[in-house]
């Protein structure tokens, strides 16, 4: 089996699992925002549930609209606040919260082997410690939060085999856009997606987490990683105990089809509005003018991504014409950024520093376009309209590629500066 | 079960930032978010639609994020079903599980915009009644129908797990 199909099995009370099987399966977490969580609750309390399963398991995260950008996301938030404390589920207050995405793993809360499940579509990013982890819609947390378990159609696998060493300036980001790029924004739908080989096994925590962050924007059910060092010396730092690995994908194991790419091939990528699969070398791109740059979000918030942009920003200034919006993912990342002097670096280089939170990335608050507008993003999705008006174009980058571009004031390669 | 109205025709890889912007996310009230449904696409989409209208489309559609509201949204401003060659995987469960039919059909583009369709879920048919034409589409994995027939995914975990606590 597939470390997916073993993680899957072993939750649902089999020895061996197949693609196409349905299967109920135990869930070791379940997750819900301040968008998707009000819904969950609305459904949990119409059927007149009365208690959760086990409060410890759930985790409710108000990340998207906060801190609070208006009465009715005020309103959303206490709903789960309520609930939270009515149900003595894990809830983090404002001043301690951060993108769910990057918190719950900073929290020790994601562990290989786990099953989780949570109301928001890039809760594939845990996939990265080895947790078979996907997204769903608010009725399922709902039923979830009362069971336990949840339904699930075993996916078939996908293996994506890089080897080579990556070119300057290549992360994690890089490598999932140009996979997005050669298998298109369905090409693993409702399959998993397993990313190996060497090129993977040399890649730090904070990238593992950007690749299966963006796996759904192919479609799939989720992405993983195998556990290895790296992933155990993460786990042993984050939980604050010593973990042993077992979980890794056998030999024989069948795959759906294996993909081999060369990491060498991989330049900086960016992808043009409006689809992920639009990805193409930055220097495809490079004279389109910007106005405004985001460097944050689930995908590239964490600490090595504020770093690499920092080593891009350091002595610089943004262009005149551009906005450049930094957004530590959590509360954490946002005090070691601090300690380490990149706030300094960001604050002299004129960008503006947010509180954690998804903001932008989803038209929220806290840097939404206007008609007309252009932004580069770290973030995941350039949908039509989706960080403001419906005429506002948005391109996806790694940081080093947003923050040369902020300085610029057009889209280009880290080179550049 | 029957739906039957006019066809809307969309492409592939609609989004769920398509069917609902996240600006109108910070409510759950389904009359507002149905208010929104499609406007990106299609402005004033919920004025133009009866009720009862069905909703085409081809690869993928329902792909981006995990929010509810997109189905909420459809379902609530009176369409009665979304046929698509495919759809993405959590707007299926989402759709299965507040009860929006969700028909996977090969021929979508046999089905033109402003086509009158009627839809029979029993015996699986799609009749273009404007053409005259009638296509066969697969019916759920009998797992999945326990939960459709039952009223939905809330709806059968009242019946599995509530009412026996």
């Amino acid at each position: 089996m597939t470390i997916s199909e073993k993680i899957i099995a072993l939750h649902s009370g089999k020895e061996f699992v197949e693609p196409g099987e349905f299967v109920e399966s135990a869930v070791d977490l379940v997750l819900a925002n301040d968008i998707t969580g009000p819904l969950a609750i609305e459904e949990f309390e119409k059927v007149g549930a009365k208690k959760v399963f086990e409060p410890e398991k759930i985790v409710l995260v108000p990340d998207h609209f906060t801190p609070c950008k208006d009465i009715k996301s005020a309103e959303l938030v206490k709903r789960l606040r309520e609930f939270a404390k009515k149900h003595g589920v894990r809830f983090y207050e404002i001043g301690r919260v951060g993108i769910e995405h990057a918190l719950l793993p900073e929290e020790g809360l994601t562990m290989p082997g786990d099953f989780i499940i949570g109301a928001d579509s890039h809760t594939c990013t845990y996939g990265a410690v080895g947790a078979f982890s996907t997204g769903m819609g608010s009725t399922d947390i709902a039923s979830s939060m009362v069971t336990g378990r949840v339904w699930i159609k075993v996916p078939p696998t996908l293996r994506f085999n890089y080897t080579g060493k990556r070119n300057k300036y290549v992360g994690g980001k890089d490598i999932i856009l140009y996979t997005i790029g050669k298998i298109g924004v369905d090409g693993a739908s409702y399959k998993s997606m397993e990313f190996t080989g060497e090129t993977i096994r040399n890649l730090p925590m904070d990238d593992r987490f950007s690749i299966c962050n963006m796996a759904i924007e192919a479609g799939a059910k989720n992405g993983i990683i195998e556990p290895d060092d790296i992933t155990q010396a993460y786990i042993e730092e984050v939980s604050g105990h010593p973990y042993e690995l077992v979980l890794r994908s056998d030999e024989d194991a069948v795959y759906e089809n294996v993909f081999e790419i060369s990491a060498e091939k991989i330049q900086p990528q960016v992808a043009a509005p409006h689809l992920p699969s639009n990805s193409k070398d930055v220097t495809e791109y490079s004279d389109v003018r910007i106005d405004q740059a985001v460097i944050g979000s689930c995908t590239n918030g964490r600490i090595t991504d504020l770093r690499r942009a920092a080593s891009i920003l350091n002595g610089q200034i943004v262009h005149p014409n551009v906005r450049c919006i930094i957004i530590p993912a959590t509360q954490k990342v946002y005090g070691q950024a601090l300690k380490e002097g990149l706030i300094d670096v960001f604050l002299s280089a004129n960008c503006v520093i947010s509180p954690p939170t998804c903001g932008p990335c989803l038209g929220g608050h806290m840097g939404v376009l206007a008609k007309g507008e252009v932004a580069i993003a770290t973030t995941n999705r350039n949908f039509i309209g989706r960080m403001g008006h419906t005429e506002s174009y948005v391109y996806l980058s790694n940081p080093e590629v947003a923050a040369a571009s902020a300085i610029k004031g057009k889209i280009c390669h880290p080179d550049m500066i | 079960m029957e739906a039957r109205g006019k066809v809307w025709k969309f492409g592939d890889h609609v989004n769920t930032d398509d069917i609902i912007a996240a600006r109108y996310l910070n409510t759950t009230d389904v009359k507002e978010l149905s208010a929104h449904c499609m406007e990106s696409l299609v402005q004033d989409f919920p004025s133009k639609i009866t009720r009862g209208d069905i909703i085409v489309a081809g690869e993928n559609f329902g792909c981006g994020s995990s929010r509810e509201h997109a189905p909420v949204a459809i379902k609530g401003c009176g369409i009665s079903a979304v046929v698509a060659r495919s759809f993405a995987r959590i707007f299926l469960r989402n759709s299965i599980n507040i009860g929006l039919p969700v028909i996977e059909l090969a021929e979508v583009n046999q089905l033109d915009e402003g086509d009158e369709v009627e839809i029979d879920f029993e015996s699986g048919t799609i009749k273009n009644i404007t053409k005259n034409k009638t296509y066969k589409f697969a019916k759920y994995p009998e797992f999945l129908q326990g939960i459709i027939k039952t009223g939905g995914l809330m709806k059968w975990v009242q019946e599995k797990h509530i009412k026996s606590e």
